[in-house]
Formats: C-alpha cells, structure tokens, sequence
C-alpha cells in the first residue's frame, strides 16, 4: 500500500521531467546546450499564473477537455503499477480500465478542438481518432500477451511475474510486448515518427493542433496531462523492459522509474535520429504493432 | 401473471381508446399513460423472476389448432421485460411532446394505438411459452412497426424503407417458421416439449435460428433493413425499435440455445466471427454516414454484434468447458443488451430533439447546438460517451465483461477457443476506437462549433417536459449503471443460469464475488475520476477568478476572418478512417479537383451504399426477377391456357393417387 501511493505521487511529481529528459537528449545529438530539465515545470508554472483567451465559439466543452486529460492521467496512475511495485488499485482487466480512462481524456479533448470550430484542429481531431482506433488493439493484444504468458488478469499481478514468466522462458515474446507498447507509446503520445512536437506547421501537426486554442491554465492543464500520460506510456513499457523483480517492492518501483527515464531517453534517441513518417505511412507502422502483439499471444506457449 | 396480463391489458385497452380519439394530443396522453402503467405493471413479476422467484406459467384455452396460450416468466424472460418495459415507458413519455406539433395535421391516434401494440406484442414475444402464440405475437410485432415505420407515408423514401423492412422480416419469419418445426419433434409446439435434438438436426435448428433471429437483431449482413427503417420512423419509434426490437431477436436466440443442450465448439465459432463481423462494419458504416439517425441505426448493428460477440464466447465457454467464460460472456452480453437500450434510447430521442429543433438529420448542416438546445446536447454526450464505452458510463461495464470472457479464453492453451478469444480482444479495442471516433465526430459536428449554413430556421429549445424528462432519466441510467454494476450484475445471475446450466453457487462465485470486486473497483475508479475532474475544475474556474479573460476568434493560422464554411465537415473528419478502409466500405467518392494557377470550380462528395445490400442482396433480387420473368411464357392471359393448366394439374394428381393406391 505505502510503496504504490508513493509510486503514484512520484508519478505526479516526475511526470514532466519525462518531457526535459527528452528534450535535452535531443538537444545533446544536435550539439545545442538545450533548455534545462526543469523547464517543462516552469512553463507549466508560469502558464498556469497566466489569464487567458477563448475564441467565442466555444463551449464549456472546449474547457472541460484539460481538465478531463488531467483527471484521467491522474486517476490512471492510481492503476499502474512500477515494474514489480504494485498499483493503489488492482483488479483483473485494469488494463482496460486504464486504457479507456486515457480514452475518455481523448474523447473530450478531440471534443475541445471541434469546439473551436477551426479547419485545423478538425484536421488533427480527425487524424487523432484514426490513429488511435489502430493503437487500441495493438495495446490490448500486447496486453493478452501478458496475459497469457503470465496467466494473471490484472496489470500489476502480470507485471509483477514478467521476469520469471515471461523474460526466462520466452525472450521473444517480451520483446514483441515491448516493441508493441513502443510504438503506440510513440504515437499516443504524439512523438516521431508519428508527429513532430517542435513543428510549427499546423497542417503537419495531431497532437499539438488540436490544442491550438487553449491558452493560460488550460494550455498548463494540457501540457500537464500529456505527461502525465507519457509517465503511464512509459511506465508499462518499463514494467516489461526492466524485469527487476526482487522481494523489495521500494527497490522494484526504483528500477521501474529508472526505467521509465530510461524509455525518455530513448524517445530522445529516436526523435533525433528519425524523420517523421509521411502520414500514409502512419496506419501501416501502427498496424504492424498490432500484429506484432498478435504474433506474441501466439507464441506463448 | 395476473399483473403480467393487467398490464398487457392496460396496453391494449388504453391503445383502443386512443384509436378513435380525434384530438391527437390527448389520445397521445391516454395511450403514453396507459405505457406507462402497463409497462409499470409488468416490472413486478420481471422484477420477482430475476431475483430467482419462481412464478407458475399461464395456460389459458385458446381455440387455435396447436397453439395454447401459455405464457412464462423465468429470469430469461423478466430481463428482457424490464428491458422492454424500461424503454418503452420513457419513449412513450417522451412521444407525447414529440408527436404534438403533428396533432393538428395528422390523425394520432392510429399510430398511438399501434406504439402500445407494438409494445405489448415485444412483452408477449419475450414471455411466450408455445410456438404458435410466439409466432403470431413476432408476426403482429413486425406489421405493428411496419405501420410506425411507414407514419411520414407521404415520403417516397419512407414508403421504400417500409417495403424493405416488412420483405427483410417476413423472410427471417420464413426461417422461424422452418425453426419451429425443426424444433417440433414431440409434435407439440409448446416450449416445455422441446427436447434435445440428435446432433445433425440441433446444428440445422441453430443454423435457422441464427438467421431467422438474425434479421431481426441485424447481424450483418442481414441487416440491410435497419438503416432504412429505423431513421424512417418517428423517433421515439426509432428509439425502441433499435433499443428494446431488435433485442427480441436476441432473445429468441438465447432461449433456442436453452433448448439446443450442450453446443458444438463451431457454434462458438460462428457467433464470434459473426460479433467481429457485425461489429467492425456496422461501426465502419456509420462512421461514412452522414444523416444522425441513420449513424444511430448502423452503430445498432455494432452494438448487436457486440451481444453477439459475449454470447459466442459464452458459447465457447460451455462448448470447451470453461464456466469462468461462459458466465462472463453471457453476463456481459445480457448487460450490453440493457446499456444498449440504454444509451441508445437516449441517443435516438436525443437525435428526435435535434430534428424538432432543426428540422433536419443532415449532420452537415448543423453545428453549434450546444449553445441553442442546451439540455438536449448535454444529454447527447452522456449518451455518446456511454455507447463509446468510455468510463465511467455504462457501456464501458459490459464491454469490460466481454473482455474478461475473452481473456478467460486468451489463458487457456487449447488453440480452438484461445484464437477465438484473441481475435474478440483485438475487436473489441478496434470496434471501442472507431465508435469512440464515431461519436466524438456526431456529437462534434452537431453540437459543437459554429452553426454551418443551410437551415432554414433558427434551431430553438422547444423541446417539451416530457421528452426532457426522458431523456434526462436515460442519462442519470448511463451513469448510475456505470458506477453502480457492483450491484447489478450479481442480479444477473438467474438469467445467466438459464443460458449456462451452471448451479447458482458456481455463477455467484464468478458474477457476485470475482466480477462483483472487479465492478465495485471500476465504480470507486469512476466515481474518482469525476471527483478529480470536477476539483480540477474548481480549481481552473479559482485560476481564473482575478485575471484577465479575453475573447478572440479561433486561431485559424494567421487567417482573421474564418467562416462556418471553413470549419471540418463531418465527411473530412471521417475521411482518413473511411479511406483506410475502403476496402470493405467501397466509398464512392466523386470530385471536381481544383486545377490551374487561378481555380474556380471544386467539388466532393462521399457516398457510402451499403456494402451487403449493393455487393449481396441487390444483384441477388435482380436476378431472382430475371428468373421470375422467365415464368411470364406461362401468363398468356387466354381462359384456354388456363383451363388446360388446370386440367393438367388435375391429370398429375390422378396419377399420383393412382401411384399412390398401388
């Protein structure tokens, strides 16, 4: 009980450091200084003491869409467990939950940007609702996978076996789970090679056009709650790339946020060496984690 | 059972008395309060059959060769009655004030009178112990809806949509009727006769039952007549034909595989794969659409497919001996069957308010009506939320059900039941995606947003009492049985032993203890969830109290004179998914490009005809009448000819009598 609160609250707090991690290692490939780690915090900060703006067009939905981003992120943590360090909440078929909470966020956030009435955010709510029907199965798939390799129902108990279920005797199977979960944490969370959080061409953008209009603390809301997904992304993805399993839930939920930082790192690493697809291309990569996954239910033995 | 019949008797009487009434007003009141009653009445023996009591069938003479009038009642049956009476009251409710403004040009009473029918027939379908009385009650249900179907008569496309459907019921009737004598082994039709049938013959049965109730449920791909007819008919109609109707079709599936024994595995089979099937294209199919009510009648054949999914790895749970599975996947199906009537009553009453308000279904010329007919948006995204199976509503419990049948089934090692289960996991996260985008693209386009051009008046909130109070009713359930399941789905367990054969412990182990945790754990989740958002809420509107909010127009990149024209259509939003599936969609699209240094000219339009009815029943009846013309040699409209045909006929009869007698 104590190590998964905590866990939570570490999530709280270390959500947007995800977001500096990332930024200063793309920073060191292109040779630049780079921002501090901190600033996602001092950008949330400074936006949240802000006023703000709204185009008269919008309804208390366009208002309710960060604040449904954060309540869902938060909510959700309370559901994912750190590696072997188990959730505050454990049930057979959390996942789901857990999943469809980041749903209804994405729900009410692709609801904010049709508020607006723009050509632009329709453009990005429309590609965000595509994507994100074809990350859906991928992610669950990945998740039977655990399933069945581990024979537990619930996020936390499956977590909790990985190393001796499923990294000792069936190496490919983790890697195809991890490889799934890599791609939808990529394109869930709006990075390349799905979408270029740096562009500031709106015709190119998803995730980033459909929050166009928001401003002051709702923009904070916003920047907030993206991490506060990414944490969760990154969190299941480290629960089974890190199968540290010791007898010490501390020491697990230890290796796990490590982990999680880890996995930043690499989303640096791929944003600097990659190129964003073009967006044809998106459907098939985000298919081909599907299949991945699928491949790995079937290769349980 | 003496309230069972009062009720169905309210029904009927009170339909009378509106029959001849010239004031169309109040013979709605009569006949929505004589719903009401009735329907109020039969939730006490429902109610008392769910909970496991049980009531002693009803047998009463019946001078009809075969037939008895038996009615029952088992928790089977009392679901599907609260189901039934559920919607039926609140629609009745919300017709009154929907029906108004058509009192003065148009006789009510007539399609009043058939509502109430309408819905005592769907009481006496679900509740019928013998064939026959179940038949003609199915048939009078079907002519019952035919007529509501057909109430705007003077609409060429509504006449069209009413000969499709009474063509598409009468041929699943065909197969019921061939059931039923299949069925009939012992020579008697009632229900309690029916045996176990030797296995060749309980696969026919099921075979003909799936088809016969499928039309009605709309399985794709006999679901052909359901987005002709349901956007056909008055909304409140519309409401129940696809909540409570189509959901009869279900039900006499269930209760002809109580009959059947133990499954086959390829029953299983057959009804995941039909889930799948109906539940990716019918949400693909509504995605392309671009009138709101036809949306809701594609997204129907989702939802069924849904049903079906749960029953068919309910199925497979008895067929490979997993109870675990074939106690959540009947549980999970019978929820949905209750969130379906649920949310898509409210969506369809919704889509009725929308329509009195604007006068059109056309989501391309709407936009903007949050801000014009408040209550009636707010009541929409309850409903859109919920069908998208998005927590903490109701359709995310019975989705979740689904889910862990299915994952019961992605444990076991056995490959006939895991594949199965795999590809119903990988569904179940595609079919929730689309409808999720499905319906944040309704919702959006209709509500949201600035007003597109093209209305010919301007939408106000007229919406009555009544049909607020209905819809607000459907809202507060979409939220009460998403937090609340914990207590519901234990509920289910009578019903749910009916369908499995498992012993009450057994089923209250699995549905009261396990999933009673799991559901308790998604009600506390959700209900934090909404308290979290509601603080943060509190928190933001505090930010805001002493600073400076400003108004601008919407950020349009630099361009500072946006137009309604310029905002997404529903057609572009729903492109890029309708293109990535084209291949099962066939989207006709025609487009005008804009060429040259200076264009003038461009245009595009999308279609999306039915994929079943364009590439499957269509060629099909062409070429049934090119057949059928073959057979004009035999009209020559000459008394001789005819007069030699039936000396003919004669002739044959005589020499196989003749045959016969040797």
């Amino acid at each position: 009980m104590m190590p998964s609160a905590v866990g939570m609250l570490v999530g709280l707090v270390l959500a947007p450091l995800l977001l500096g991690v990332v930024n200063r290692v793309k920073a060191v490939f292109a040779g630049r200084r780079g921002q501090p780690l901190l600033q996602p915090y001092r950008d949330i900060g400074r936006l949240l003491r802000k006023g703000a703006v709204y185009s008269p067009t919008t309804t208390w939905v366009f208002r309710a869409g960060p604040v449904v981003g954060v309540a869902a992120g938060v909510v959700g943590l309370a559901l994912l467990p750190l590696g072997g360090c188990r959730a505050l909440v454990v049930f057979s078929g959390d996942f789901m939950l857990l999943i469809y909470l980041l749903g209804t966020a994405r729900f009410f956030v692709v609801l904010a940007a049709l508020d607006t009435g723009s050509a632009f955010e329709g453009m990005g709510a429309s590609r965000e609702v595509a994507f994100s029907a074809l990350a859906e199965p991928a992610l669950l798939l990945a998740m039977a996978a655990l399933v069945r390799a581990t024979g537990m129902r619930s996020l936390s108990d499956a977590m909790g076996k990985v190393w001796s279920d499923v990294w000792l005797p069936s190496m490919p199977v983790a890697v195809l789970v991890a490889a799934a979960l890599a791609v939808v944490l990529l394109a869930e969370n709006a990075r390349i090679p799905f979408d270029d959080p740096n562009t500031h061409l709106e015709l190119t953008m998803i995730h980033e056009v459909m929050v166009l209009d928001h401003s002051g603390p709702d923009f904070g809301l916003v920047l907030y709650g993206s991490a506060l997904k990414g944490w969760i992304f990154a969190g299941l993805l480290a629960g089974v790339l890190v199968p540290l399993r010791t007898g010490s839930p501390w020491l697990n939920a230890g290796a796990a946020v490590v982990g999680i930082f880890a996995v930043a790192v690499g989303v640096g690493v791929v944003e600097s060496s990659m190129a964003r697809l073009r967006l044809v291309r998106v459907p098939q990569l985000l298919v081909g984690a599907g299949v991945m996954a699928a491949l790995a239910v079937l290769l349980v033995r | 059972m003496i309230l069972l019949l009062t009720g169905l008797g309210v029904l009927l009487a009170t339909g009378l008395v509106a029959l001849p009434w010239r004031d169309g007003l109040r013979a709605g009141r009569v006949a929505a309060a004589g719903s009401v009653l009735g329907c109020g009445l039969v939730t006490v023996p429902a109610v008392r059959a769910l909970v496991g009591w049980d009531t002693p069938a009803l047998d009463l003479p019946w001078p009809v060769p075969l037939g008895s009038f038996s009615l029952g009642i088992d928790a089977l049956s009392g679901f599907f009655v609260l189901v039934v009476a559920l919607l039926g009251a609140l629609a009745a409710v919300y017709g009154v004030g929907y029906l108004a403004h058509a009192a003065g040009h148009r006789r009510l009473g007539v399609p009043w009178c058939l509502y109430n029918l309408l819905l005592a027939c769907m009481l006496v379908v679900v509740t019928a112990r013998d064939g026959v009385l179940f038949l003609v009650a199915w048939e009078v249900m079907s002519l019952a809806s035919f007529f509501l179907v057909t109430f705007e008569d003077e609409r060429e496309e509504v006449r069209e949509a009413g000969w499709t459907y009474l063509l598409a019921t009468h041929l699943g009737t065909a197969f019921l009727l061939a059931l039923f004598l299949v069925l009939a082994q012992g020579g008697s039709l009632r229900f309690d006769t029916f045996r176990e049938l030797p296995s060749p013959l309980a696969s026919v049965a099921f075979l003909l039952a799936v088809v016969g109730f499928g039309t009605k449920a709309g399985f794709w791909p006999l679901h052909v007549w359901l987005p002709e007819a349901h956007p056909a008919a008055p909304s409140h109609v519309s409401a129940v034909m696809s909540g409570v109707m189509l959901k009869t079709g279900i039900y006499g599936l269930l209760r002809v595989l109580t009959v059947l024994g133990p499954p086959p595995r390829w029953w299983g089979w057959l009804l995941v794969g039909i889930g799948v099937t109906s539940g990716l294209l019918g949400v693909l199919s509504a995605l392309a659409q671009r009138d709101l009510k036809r949306i809701l009648a594609y997204s129907s054949v989702e939802n069924i497919g849904l049903v079906a999914l749960g029953a068919g790895l309910g199925v497979l749970g008895l067929a490979f001996d997993l109870p675990v599975m074939a106690a959540l996947g009947f549980a999970g199906a019978l929820l949905h069957v209750l969130n379906h009537a649920v949310f898509k009553g409210l969506l369809f009453l919704g889509a009725g308010a929308v329509l009195h308000a604007t006068g059109t279904r056309d989501i391309e010329r709407l936009g903007g009506l949050l801000r014009r007919v408040p209550s009636t948006a707010h009541a929409f995204l309850v409903g859109s939320a919920a069908i998208s199976g998005l927590p903490p509503f109701n359709g995310f419990v019975s989705e979740l059900l689904i889910l862990l049948a299915a994952l019961a089934g992605v444990s076991e090692r056995a490959g006939g039941v895991a594949v199965p289960a795999t590809i119903a996991v990988a569904a179940l996260g595609l079919v929730g995606g689309l409808a999720a985008a499905c319906f944040a693209r309704a919702f959006g386009v209709v509500f949201l947003g600035v007003p597109r051009q093209g209305l010919d008046r301007e939408p106000a909130e007229a919406t009555p009492a009544g049909m607020r109070l209905a819809m607000a009713t459907l809202a507060g359930l979409c939220v009460a049985i998403g937090l609340g399941s914990s207590y519901l789905v234990p509920r289910l367990v009578p019903a749910v032993g009916e369908l499995t054969g498992l012993t009450r412990e057994e089923l209250l182990t699995v549905l009261g203890w396990d999933v009673g945790r799991i559901l308790l754990a998604v009600g506390l989740v959700g209900a934090a969830f909404g308290l979290v958002a509601l603080l943060l809420a509190r928190l933001r509107a505090r930010m805001l109290r002493m600073r400076e909010v400003g108004s601008s127009p919407t950020w349009d990149c630099g361009y500072a004179a946006p137009t309604a024209r310029m905002q997404y259509t529903a057609s572009s939003f729903a492109r890029p998914i309708v293109e990535l599936f084209s291949l099962v969609l066939h989207t006709r699209i025609d487009e005008v490009r804009p060429v040259g240094m200076l264009p003038s000219g461009a245009r595009l339009q999308t279609r999306a005809p039915d994929v079943a009815e364009a590439h499957g029943f269509r060629p099909a009846f062409v070429a049934v009448a090119r057949l059928s013309e073959r057979l004009h040699v035999l009209q020559q409209g000459r008394v001789q000819v005819y007069v030699l045909y039936i000396a003919l006929a004669l002739l044959v009869l005589l020499v196989w009598q003749l045959g016969l007698g040797r």
